[in-house]
């Protein structure tokens, strides 16, 4: 990586390169076939069965909301995998970054077509994994696997309480299909808070939301190229997609409108302030993708016809120009070797093509006509001042949002370009062509869907009939008529430039307010996993201790407590003792044992006990051939002969007993060992209370020799009724032995404890 | 235990052991015998050979790596087990052939139950002399 000398750039980075950009370009052009379908109010449909037993169905559903999703990603998709063929193709990592990429879209393609609700969620699992894998793509810097790390384990956790939420809502619905639960009326259902809040925590924690707001920034460890496609299209977009999915079913109660109204707003305003107070650009890109997504989140929440319609088409705008102002950035960097706002100056001298991009993505941003970005304002607006309920607070936090975005537009693409030529630490030259196709694509797209506004039209009127649940009139223009939003725009431009000319006074004036706040989310995250780390470590030496000798008391004492409970409850106590019948040598038998238990628990050295066990063996043994069970019989003495082997040879390891412990112990083990007993002694004659069923035992006496061919019913049943749980068994005595060898010898000699 | 008496008794020993261990895996499907415990009785001769002449010297007779043994054996009852499948019938359905049948005699009774019965013989040798020489030679 060091080496930037002349290297000969494959065709679009080799063959990962070139399947990289067709994958994504094929599915485009494959997605918009549909678009007319689509605009004129179709859904398809597409399943096929996958965990019958369950009733799981991988099921596929295109409406207006995921054709709008799918086109973003699979759009911007390819932009960006040409871009990185050029940005990162050289490397050896190149193709491991592309499987990552990849697997990222197809989870993200699969999260926004999916029907059924658990295929969705493993979909959702498939890009929090390949998020994890691409933001920790440096993996040999600490700070990037922190930051994925920290990414992984907040959108996880969120995502284990959306699948809790998932199941909750598959049974109140009846259905996992989100095509069957919107026609379910559950905001009456008395789970509907439980569905709520589950949902929204795994909806928040991935689109980064207040509080869980702080993986976002730090993810800006990923390449840029990931950057772009994290922010702008997708991953942090998914949990966008939940809310806006679940809004026919969830919304309209009280929880969900103040929920993420709340953590909207409050979410859009932190990040914009966040975002002034950033010098590195894309560290200011990062806060004002936090701020678009407290945005959608606060209109997705306000859920009028018009804030839906607002929040559709501010989805679409965002994706654009975030997308083009990170590629943008990733030129800069790439060609100057700084992002910092303080070092880029003047650079549209010699990047004309990458200024022209970062200009139009950032006015559209920045909401000024005739970019679509200013439509999308417009219509924020609008559904803001037209709200019957928190009028103020949504207007007013809508209003602080667009002002800074201002601002910021301003830093990012004004800063940087015009004035005069900063000090770079290489001499800045005009990107390669296959980076600069992305952002220009992006950002004039930005200044054609702002200028042909009906062809916005065809996406936003279909994706807001999906998420408002009803079809809604949409009809987008840039101006009409002068009313109270083109006002408020007319003052947030004014706002803006203040802030603009002010931005250097209001980072130092923030900076020092930072220094003095005393809640710091990422510094608590540490302390948080510190905490639970040190707590499970507690947990881990008190249970797991490594003792065999407490491990089998426990088992034994768990074991002997509730069958004894069970017992009790079922009120099995009483057992009839009945010794008719008993011959001399059954009787001797039972003493034989019985000697050989008590010398066993009793024995002072470990040859003794083995010995004495031994007799217990040879006594069990003697049943066996009593009661006619001669392969059983045989087993045992086998097996019996064995263990004396293999105790004698471990005994030559073992220290010998210490006298005194055995005596500390010695009372506690025999209180179990009797409990052990005493219980499946009895539970044992209860089951020999009730008649024998013996079905089965005449189904094999019978079946044995005729369909069998064998007159050993014991081995018959072994390797040919149940020769199945055999393989079970075989396989098990081959682990063990693979165990007890790799034990046995994975540490070498000197090493052991 | 390296007495010569031991040493040379177990020369005889094992043969034997063998030798039974084969039969009792043969005659198990009508008489008590059978894989488990022929694997056992062949085990046990193996274990008998390196008490007396020390595990390496059980390794050379036994020529092939224990662990191989027991994985092999496996590998024979999953084989038997999906000899059934090439039948039409269900994974584990014993299929027989009876060599030289005749309408008075039964002829000799091959089956692919035998064959899984000869894996679970292997698996259960192979199983205890790895850990028997294992920890034989860790002691």
């Amino acid at each position: 990586m060091a080496d930037t000398g002349p290297q000969v750039p494959r065709l679009f980075g080799g063959p990962s390169g070139w399947i990289s950009v067709a994958v994504p370009l094929v599915l485009f052009i494959w997605f918009l076939q549909f678009i007319p379908a689509i605009a004129a109010g179709e859904t398809l449909r597409w399943s096929i069965e996958w965990v019958p037993s369950l009733d799981v169905a991988i099921s596929f559903w295109l409406d207006g909301l995921s054709l709008t999703f799918a086109l973003l990603i699979t759009g911007i998709g390819a932009l960006v995998t040409l871009y990185s063929a050029q940005y990162l193709g050289t490397q050896p990592q190149y193709p491991r970054f592309i499987l990552f990429l990849m697997a990222f879209m197809i989870g993200m393609l699969g999260l926004v077509l999916a029907d059924n609700l658990l295929a969705l969620f493993v979909f959702w699992e498939v890009t929090t994994i390949s998020s994890y894998l691409l933001i920790g793509y440096l993996a040999d810097e600490a700070k990037s696997r922190r930051s994925a790390l920290q990414a992984l384990l907040v959108t996880g956790t969120g995502g284990l309480a959306f699948l809790a939420g998932i199941v909750l809502i598959g049974f109140a619905a009846g259905s996992f299909e989100l095509s069957e639960i919107r026609d379910v009326e559950l905001r009456d259902h008395p789970w509907i808070v439980a569905i709520s809040i589950l949902f929204l925590a795994g909806a928040f924690t991935k689109s980064a939301q207040f509080p869980f707001h702080f993986w976002l920034p730090n993810a800006m460890a990923a390449p840029t190229p990931v950057s772009a496609y994290l922010h702008s299209a997708t991953m942090v977009k998914a949990g966008i997609y939940l809310m806006a999915r679940m809004n026919p079913t969830l919304g309209g109660t009280d929880l969900w409108f103040w929920s993420l109204t709340i953590a909207g707003g409050f979410t859009a305003v932190f990040a914009s302030i966040l975002a002034m107070r950033q010098s590195d650009i894309k560290q200011v890109l990062a806060y004002t993708t936090l701020m678009a997504l407290g945005t959608l989140t606060l209109f997705i929440g306000a859920g009028t016809s018009a804030a839906i319609k607002g929040a559709m088409l501010f989805l679409i705008v965002h994706s654009l120009y975030k997308a083009a102002l990170f590629l943008m950035i990733g030129i800069v960097d790439h060609r100057t070797g700084s992002r910092e706002a303080e070092v880029l100056s003047g650079l549209s001298r010699k990047m004309p093509l990458t200024a022209l991009a970062a200009v139009l993505a950032a006015l559209s941003m920045a909401g000024i006509p005739p970019l679509i970005g200013f439509i999308g304002k417009e219509f924020l607006y609008k559904a803001a001042l037209s709200m019957p309920t928190a009028q103020l607070w949504i207007t007013g936090t809508a209003f602080a949002a667009s002002a800074l975005m201002f601002a910021v537009g301003g830093i990012v693409a004004l800063r940087p370009f015009f004035g005069k030529l900063g000090d770079t630490p290489k001499a800045p030259r005009e990107g390669p062509i296959a980076m600069l196709v992305g952002p220009l694509i992006l950002a004039g797209l930005g200044l054609a869907l702002g200028v042909n506004s009906d062809w916005a039209e065809t996406l936003v009127r279909p994706a807001t009939a999906a998420v408002y649940g009803s079809p809604v009139a949409v009809d987008l223009y840039l101006y009409k008529e002068v009313n109270a939003a083109l006002i408020l725009s007319l003052v947030t431009f004014a706002t803006g430039i203040v802030l603009y000319l002010g931005h250097r006074r209001l980072r130092a004036r923030l900076a020092s307010i930072e220094s003095w706040n005393p809640i710091h989310f990422d510094r608590g995250w540490d302390r948080f996993l510190d905490g639970f780390a040190a707590f499970a470590k507690w947990q881990a030496q008190k249970l797991q201790h490594g003792v065999l000798r407490r491990y089998i008391f426990v088992i034994f004492a768990f074991l002997g407590v509730t069958a004894a409970y069970a017992m009790w409850l079922r009120d099995a106590w009483q057992v009839q003792f009945d010794f008719t019948g008993v011959a001399f040598r059954d009787w001797a038998v039972l003493i034989f044992i019985t000697a050989g238990a008590f010398v066993t628990a009793t024995a002072n050295s470990r040859m003794t006990a083995v010995a004495a066990l031994g007799v217990v063996g040879i006594g069990v043994a003697l049943i066996f051939i009593m009661f006619g069970a001669p392969d059983v019989a045989i087993t045992q003495l086998l097996v019996e002969t064995l263990v004396v082997v293999l105790v004698a040879l471990a005994m030559l390891k073992l220290p010998y007993l210490n006298p005194k412990k055995i005596a500390e112990i010695r009372g506690w083990d025999a209180l179990v060992a009797i409990l052990v007993g005493t219980t499946s002694a009895i539970v044992l004659l209860a089951s020999m209370a009730e008649p024998l069923d013996r079905r089965l035992t005449d189904y094999f006496e019978l079946t044995s020799w005729p369909e069998a061919y064998g007159r050993n019913v014991v081995n018959v049943i072994l390797v040919d009724f149940r020769a199945l749980d055999t393989f079970g068994e075989i396989a098990v005595v081959m682990i063990a032995a693979l165990g007890a060898f790799v034990l046995l010898r994975g540490t070498p000699k000197g090493e052991e404890k | 235990m390296s007495s010569l008496i031991v040493r040379a008794a177990t020369r005889l020993m094992v043969a034997l052991l063998l030798m039974f261990s084969i039969y009792m895996l043969l005659r198990g499907h009508n008489e008590p015998g059978g894989g488990f415990i022929g694997g056992l009785i062949g085990a046990s001769g193996f274990v008998l050979y390196a008490m007396a002449h020390g595990s390496a010297e059980a390794r050379t007779a036994l020529r092939i790596d224990p662990l191989d043994i027991a994985m092999s054996g496996l590998g024979i009852a999953l084989f038997a087990g999906v000899a059934s499948l090439f039948d039409g019938d269900a994974f584990f359905t014993g299929q027989w052939m009876f060599l030289g049948a005749t309408e008075t005699e039964k002829g000799l009774p091959l089956s692919t139950v035998l064959i899984f019965d000869v894996g679970v013989y292997l698996v259960v040798l192979g199983s205890i002399l790895a850990m028997v020489l294992a920890l034989e030679e860790e002691v």
